[in-house]
């Protein structure tokens, strides 16, 4: 999909050397359609054997019964080790106890921050903590004046809010998915915090449409935080003038006591149930997830490898900008493992921007959440009921 | 008899095409919206639930249908008002014999109609930017504050509205054009002997010549404009606060963002007898106009 896709028919040649018997077809898919094309393949029984699967995408999957389980080919596997791979991607491919795909790249969100701004404000470092987080904001406000703000929060993107409520004790979802949980101290907390950054003009009350360059606009100084994946790397060292190439740097993401989780994103390699090729499909998911092929993808791609070894290459575990990523995958967590993760995270969207608007209070937009979400969840529990009382 | 039947053999291609591309898919429609048809009947049709009228009923009581619905009203009350009087104006300017290049101005309004939508979704984005847009830019030299047109809920339906009517009203002017072509210069010669003035001419033989023409096109565009989708979808993403979330697009969000495609089903079943009803509505009123 996207760059992969492209990017993948360099690596096949070598695979294809290894195992002369193996013909490769590669069918690229744009990011916008690769989801409705592959239900559409699913419901006209054309699935590929081995696809990337955005991780959140798989519990859906699973649902459809489309996926292959991989434990026993992974139990069997010298080149998967689990416990190579950081513990918090490796989790969003299990559902439900089973295993549905093996991580390929991840994406995790953190801290992309003007360097000089924040010295100038009068801080060495980046923050750790949410309160030294919210000293720095309010310093910056108020040193760049009222066009200016702190930090980047567009009110369309659901990522920022979720980290802030990953990072909480209590899961998003109770009894096993089968009902909203945002009326929770620690959600409230997340939300409130959240709220405050607009309240206070910390962050401007804007979607992301309305910054179409967002990484100019750090380069500006329009802000000074902004929460971003790995491939704005790329676009912060492509889009920047080289005199401001040194004004930015990664920082992982504070939390509300110390050093906070981010999500765990990224693609996964999966292989489909309805495959007449699985033993073939699980040797090329394993060369694709071997070290030495994970550094070239990365070098080809730049997207951050999800196994530790991988990371010790010196181009990875020497870069400064990524470095703040390695120590980050440590803590990253999953999103409700749900097929209807999307829809959920849409809604909690929709009721923060009412809250930071002033039409619902952190009560009201808490309990209308939750309300929201079990009637979601509604036909959920019902396929639960029914398989538990089969 | 037999002549009957010779007609229904002549009709029968056609009448296949429209039941094999029109009716079974609708009364399909109409049983999946009878059902909780979602992702996981997709996965096995034994998880699918008959549930009656049930979508039908939750729509009613959510508040997200009614407010996509008001949206909706309010882009049509003042999109196809706006859009028609801007259609009638350019026709009347084009079609004027005091017009330079009235060939030219033609081509120059009826470009939006054919440019590509997204294309100039973008443009027009970048035109209604708050901090780096023209249209605010102009504001400013008049001396009022910057509006943030998409991203206020109370100005993103005005600024879909202008970019919609902006977009359309060449499609309509150049019916109009046709119309204004086909009316008879000597009745104006006529009324001009009688000394009407140029209102009057207007008012008194222009628009009554016209009323057919008004008829079709206001029909046209009320189904038309209710049938709002592309427009928020490339610039607004319905928000802000949902502020510009037609009917339709809440149809595509359920029908193909989140896999309910019962409810969607009903959605659309819903819009559909709302568009019968005003042009219904329409119909009668200017029937009941003619013959008055």
């Amino acid at each position: 999909m996207g760059r992969e896709g492209e990017v993948i028919a360099t690596l096949l040649p070598q695979f294809e050397r290894l195992h002369p018997d193996i013909e490769v077809r590669v069918q690229q898919l744009p990011w916008s359609a690769a989801h409705q094309k592959l239900l559409t393949a699913f419901a006209g029984e054309a699935t590929p054997d081995l696809c990337q699967l955005g991780n959140s995408w798989i519990p859906e999957f699973a649902a459809l019964e489309a996926l292959e389980p991989l434990e026993t080919s992974v139990a069997g596997s010298s080149v998967v080790r689990s416990a190579d791979y950081f513990p918090g991607i490796w989790q969003t491919n299990v559902v439900e106890g089973r295993l549905y795909g093996v991580p390929w790249y991840v994406d995790t969100r953190l801290l992309f921050y003007r360097r000089d701004l924040l010295a100038q404000a009068g801080f060495p470092s980046p923050p750790r903590t949410w309160s030294e987080w919210r000293q720095m904001l309010a310093a910056i406000k108020a040193r760049v004046g009222p066009d200016r703000y702190s930090v980047l929060l567009p009110l369309n993107e659901f990522e920022p809010l979720l980290v802030l409520a990953l990072q909480q004790p209590e899961p998003l979802l109770r009894d096993g998915g089968r009902f909203g949980n945002f009326e929770t101290p620690g959600f409230r907390r997340a939300l409130e915090f959240y709220r405050e950054a607009f309240t206070n003009g910390w962050a401007p009350p804007v979607e992301n449409t309305q910054v179409p360059n967002a990484w100019e606009e750090l380069g500006r100084g329009y802000y000074s935080f902004y929460i971003s994946g790995p491939w704005s790397i790329g676009e912060f060292k492509r889009r920047l003038p080289p005199e401001e190439q040194g004004s930015w740097m990664t920082a992982p993401m504070p939390g509300p006591e110390g050093p906070g989780a981010s999500l765990a994103g990224g693609s996964s390699l999966v292989i489909f149930r309805r495959s007449q090729h699985k033993p073939e499909a699980w040797l090329l998911l394993e060369f694709l997830s071997s070290p030495a092929v994970q550094r070239r993808f990365y070098d080809l791609t730049g997207d951050l490898p999800p196994r530790r070894s991988t990371w010790e290459a010196p181009e990875l575990a020497d870069d400064v900008y990524t470095r703040a990523f390695r120590e980050q995958l440590e803590r990253v967590k999953p999103a409700p493992r749900v097929p209807q993760l999307e829809r959920i995270v849409t809604e909690m969207r929709l009721m923060a921007a009412r809250v930071v608007h002033g039409d619902l209070s952190i009560d009201e937009g808490t309990r209308e959440l939750d309300r929201t979400v079990d009637a979601v969840l509604a036909k959920r529990r019902w396929m639960l009921a029914r398989e538990a009382g089969r | 008899m037999r002549a009957g039947l010779a007609g229904w053999v002549f009709a029968a291609p056609a009448l296949l095409v429209i039941g094999a591309f029109f009716f079974v898919p609708v009364l399909g429609a109409f049983a999946v919206s009878l059902t909780d048809f979602d992702l996981y009947a997709l996965a096995d049709l034994r998880n699918l639930r008959f549930v009656g009228l049930d979508n039908y009923r939750e729509l009613l009581r959510s508040g997200d249908f009614w407010s996509a619905l008001g949206n909706t009203c309010y882009f049509v009350a003042a999109g196809v008002p706006l859009s028609i009087g801007a259609s009638l104006a350019t026709a009347l300017l084009v079609n004027s014999r005091l017009t330079l290049l009235p060939a030219f101005f033609r081509t120059v309004f009826f470009a939006p109609v054919v440019a590509t939508l997204v294309a100039v979704a973008l443009v027009w984005r970048y035109l209604l930017h708050t901090r780096y847009g023209l249209i605010n830019w102009g504001l400013g030299g008049l001396g009022l504050r910057p509006i943030d047109w998409l991203g206020n809920p109370h100005w993103a339906m005005p600024a879909i509205i202008l970019f919609a009517v902006w977009k359309n009203f060449g499609y309509n002017m150049i019916i109009f054009v046709a119309a204004l072509q086909s009316i008879p210069e000597d009745l104006y010669e006529a009324a001009h002997l009688d000394g009407a003035n140029g209102w009057q001419e207007f008012s008194r033989v222009t628009l009554p010549l016209l009323r057919p023409t008004m008829m079709l096109v206001g029909v046209l565009t009320v189904a038309g404009y209710f049938q709002l989708f592309a427009e928020p979808y490339v610039m607004t993403e319905g928000g802000p606060l949902q502020s510009t979330m037609s009917v339709l697009y809440l149809m595509y969000e359920q029908g193909f963002k989140w896999w309910n495609l019962g409810s969607a089903s009903a959605i659309a079943f819903l819009l559909f007898l709302i568009v019968l009803a005003v042009t219904a509505l329409e119909l009668h009123f200017s029937r009941r106009r003619e013959s008055a």
